[in-house]
């Protein structure tokens, strides 16, 4: 089956650099302004965009995500917007994924949200607190549309479980660098390299990208030289919540976009 | 029903301990008995209660949910292990615990016979010792020196302490800013029992939150830390290790009424939030299927106007903290703030077994408002010397409509599940019995008296650790866990 993200990974790879991966969610400061966010995020040089469903309980998230989606959530939005911002990310030329928590998918319906997500032009859903073990419904809608699903890796995952999770996954392998929520860290570390290459060796040299902790230029150059992708998440919620709106976000791109062609370059 | 069969398994104990069958009665059931091993059905073997339970959870802590599981499934056949929690349980909790007839409230009960388990009189005041001393001794057992907890009434985040305190572990206990204030007694007490207090200002600031921030600081910390998770909620394998620490109280309250009416009752009665006093004293009677199992969930102000936590009667079936089951959510999925004069109660999800005991039609769940807890609350005072917990006073109100509906002859088994010391204010407030300068709940003058989550005068704000475990210093906080930098 075809993978628009692995399409877009392999297209970074081919140019000798990591993919850049932003994440923003939809509703913060409010609907269209996230929107115009996503969409300088693309102007900048993400190649995919995450879009974050707002939840009311995002156990796998830091204050400052929290922050932002608290104040969506607030204001009722649902997944309607969310499709509307995938279709608006597709249009400004990057590949849009969703990533939600798995209640507010199983409450709109799973059959539904994946005819829907591919409708508006998704590539398909990261589920942070879904495990394959416990994914069936997903595993067959997203069959059956023909959903990209990416799935989490962490540092705690056994041999046994990143076998079983890479063969769950289409896309890309999302791996979590540090045992912990979303937030800017100091340094990555080293867990996160142990993860992309155990990950690698388990079954079959997935694409993997990496989460949890990147917030800077340099980061992302060091996580470049080991993984596929580079997400960063915080670090742009971060721009927003300081007001510097659509122009501030597009910049940390231009930042990161650079970080991430710089480690292959000097390679 | 109450015939030899029955009898027989009351008195047919042998020494063999198992948590099945441990009544620590002198007629304890034996074992191998259709009543003991009949929780065995369920859950399967990864955590699902029919559709309900599971895991939802980030990757990152499954291989501590297996850890959990697999030290568990061991600890639970462990002779050393039986014998050390049993002995706690005797000595250190005071099981087993009594049951109490009251026949002035059951004069509004319809006439029906009232008999209450008396949970109340467990040591740290409610049915919550019992299992937080198992998941204690789990701790020591996988060799974690730190342990973690949420509270919303504050009643198993002061057990908890009270564990840490007893077996050298640190201790954190999350709680809901708001219930530090309706609870300011616990706040005091978990202090005072050398456990850090954080006030969890996210989202709701309630029960909800306080189980966020706890998942959040366990993924971070989880190499030192254990959950000790106070429900029979959250992710397998906390629905079935609670249940089975709970369990306790319906043991024993089946072979004592046995033992004192020779027969079992017409109806089990038990108050639902997270649903772990009611678990526990339903599991032995699941078997007996004339034995009627009523859930009493917290009605707030009438299902009706919104202002509830009746999961089961007022939600639908969706995933909250790791958990398929029964929630309060809107139709975007979003939790729903639930409300309730009970902080215990003050929760929009509900364990998964009662959502499966619910849609198999094995117990019946129905709502109890405020107003109808509030009365049954100060008619046990006055009818009878005890003064209830206020979640516990949701399952007296359900005896005074069950006990009309079935009249004189019906037998019911209350599980009075804790005490009411903790819910002076707020039920002073209720009655309005307060002079006008005293502080209640509702009052942001217990703020300002230093009542909320500030500690009281003379007391330190210094969070002692105690020596050889991991200090709370050490340990991230959840709701800094992602502000390394």
């Amino acid at each position: 089956m075809s993978s628009a993200l692995a399409e877009v990974i392999g297209a970074a790879r081919a140019e000798g650099r990591a993919a850049l991966i932003a994440y923003l969610p939809v509703g913060y400061p409010d609907v269209d302004s996230s929107i115009a966010a996503m969409v300088a995020a693309v102007e900048g040089g993400a190649d995919v965009v995450e879009i974050g469903v707002p939840y009311s309980d995002p156990g796998m998230d830091g204050p400052v995500i929290q922050e932002a989606v608290d104040v969506a959530v607030r204001a009722g939005v649902g997944m309607a917007e969310v499709l509307r911002a995938v279709t608006a990310v597709a249009d400004a030329g990057a590949v849009p994924v969703v990533m939600s928590y798995w209640n507010p998918i199983e409450r709109y319906g799973v059959d539904r949200f994946a005819d829907d997500l591919a409708a508006a032009g998704g590539a398909g859903a990261i589920t942070p607190d879904l495990i394959p073990d416990e994914a069936g419904a997903w595993l067959a809608a997203s069959d059956r549309v023909g959903l990209d699903r990416v799935f989490l890796v962490a540092p705690s995952s056994t041999d046994a479980r990143l076998a079983a999770t890479v063969a769950a996954c289409r896309g890309f392998v999302y791996a979590a660098s540090t045992m912990g929520v979303t937030g800017s860290r100091a340094s990555v570390g080293d867990a996160a390299e142990r993860l992309v290459a155990r990950t690698r060796a388990a079954a079959g040299e997935p694409p993997v990208c990496v989460g949890l902790g990147v917030s800077t230029g340099d980061q992302a150059a060091e996580v470049a030289g080991f993984a596929d992708g580079v997400i960063v998440g915080s670090a742009y919620v971060r721009r927003l919540l300081d007001g510097h709106g659509a122009d501030g976000v597009r910049s940390l791109s231009v930042e990161l976009a650079e970080g991430v062609r710089r480690a292959k370059v000097q390679a | 029903m109450q015939g030899p069969d029955a009898s027989l398994r009351a008195v047919g104990g042998n020494e063999v301990l198992t948590l099945e069958g441990m009544t620590l009665s002198a007629h304890a059931p034996a074992p191998d008995v259709p009543d003991a091993t009949a929780s065995a059905q369920w859950p399967d073997a990864t955590g699902h209660f029919g559709v309900f339970g599971g895991r939802f959870v980030p990757e990152a802590l499954i291989a501590a949910l297996d850890e959990l599981t697999a030290a568990y499934e061991a600890m639970r056949v462990d002779p050393a292990f039986l014998d050390e929690y049993a002995t706690l349980q005797r000595d250190y909790t005071g099981r087993p615990s009594p049951i109490t007839e009251v026949p002035k409230f059951a004069e509004h009960c319809g006439g029906a016979r009232v008999l209450l388990k008396r949970e109340d009189l467990n040591h740290t005041g409610s049915h919550k010792i019992n299992n937080v001393l198992g998941q204690a001794l789990l701790t020591k057992r996988i060799g974690k020196t730190r342990v973690i907890a949420e509270t919303g009434a504050g009643q198993h985040g002061v057990a908890t302490a009270t564990a840490a305190a007893l077996m050298g572990l640190s201790c954190t206990v999350y709680m809901g800013e708001e219930d530090t204030r309706r609870q300011a007694l616990n706040v005091a007490r978990m202090r005072l029992l050398g456990a850090e207090v954080i006030p969890v200002t996210t989202g709701s600031r309630t029960l909800k939150d306080a189980i966020n921030e706890a998942f959040r600081d366990w993924v971070t910390n989880v190499e030192t830390t254990n959950y000790v998770f106070g429900t029979v909620a959250g992710p397998h394998p906390f629905p079935m290790m609670v249940r089975d620490f709970q369990r306790v109280i319906g043991d024993e309250a089946r072979a004592q009424l046995l033992e004192r009416e020779q027969r079992l009752p017409d109806v089990v009665l038990a108050c639902v939030g997270g649903g772990s006093n009611a678990i526990g004293i339903f599991t032995a009677f699941v078997p007996d299927e004339a034995v009627r199992l009523v859930g009493l969930e917290a009605g707030g102000d009438g299902v009706d106007t919104g202002r509830h936590a009746a999961t089961i009667t007022g939600g639908d079936p969706g995933v909250l903290h790791g958990a398929r089951s029964y929630l309060l959510q809107d139709d975007n999925g979003q939790t729903v703030e639930s409300h309730s004069i009970s902080a215990g109660l003050d929760y929009p999800g509900v364990g998964p077994e009662h959502a499966f005991l619910h849609d198999i039609g094995r117990a019946e769940y129905r709502p109890v408002t405020d107003a109808e807890a509030m009365e049954a609350f100060a008619l046990l005072c006055r009818t009878e010397g005890i003064i209830p917990a206020i979640e516990s006073a949701h399952a007296l109100a359900g005896a005074m409509v069950v006990g009309r509906e079935l009249g004189p002859d019906a037998l019911l088994l209350v599980n009075l599940s804790g005490r009411g010391d903790k819910d002076v204010e707020t039920a002073s407030a209720w009655f309005d019995l307060a002079d006008q300068t005293a502080p209640t709940d509702s009052d942001e003058r217990a703020v300002e008296a230093g009542r909320g989550a500030e500690p009281g005068p003379g007391m330190d704000t210094d969070q002692r650790t105690t020596q050889g475990a991991v200090s709370n210093d050490e340990a991230v906080a959840g709701q800094d866990a992602g502000e390394q930098a």
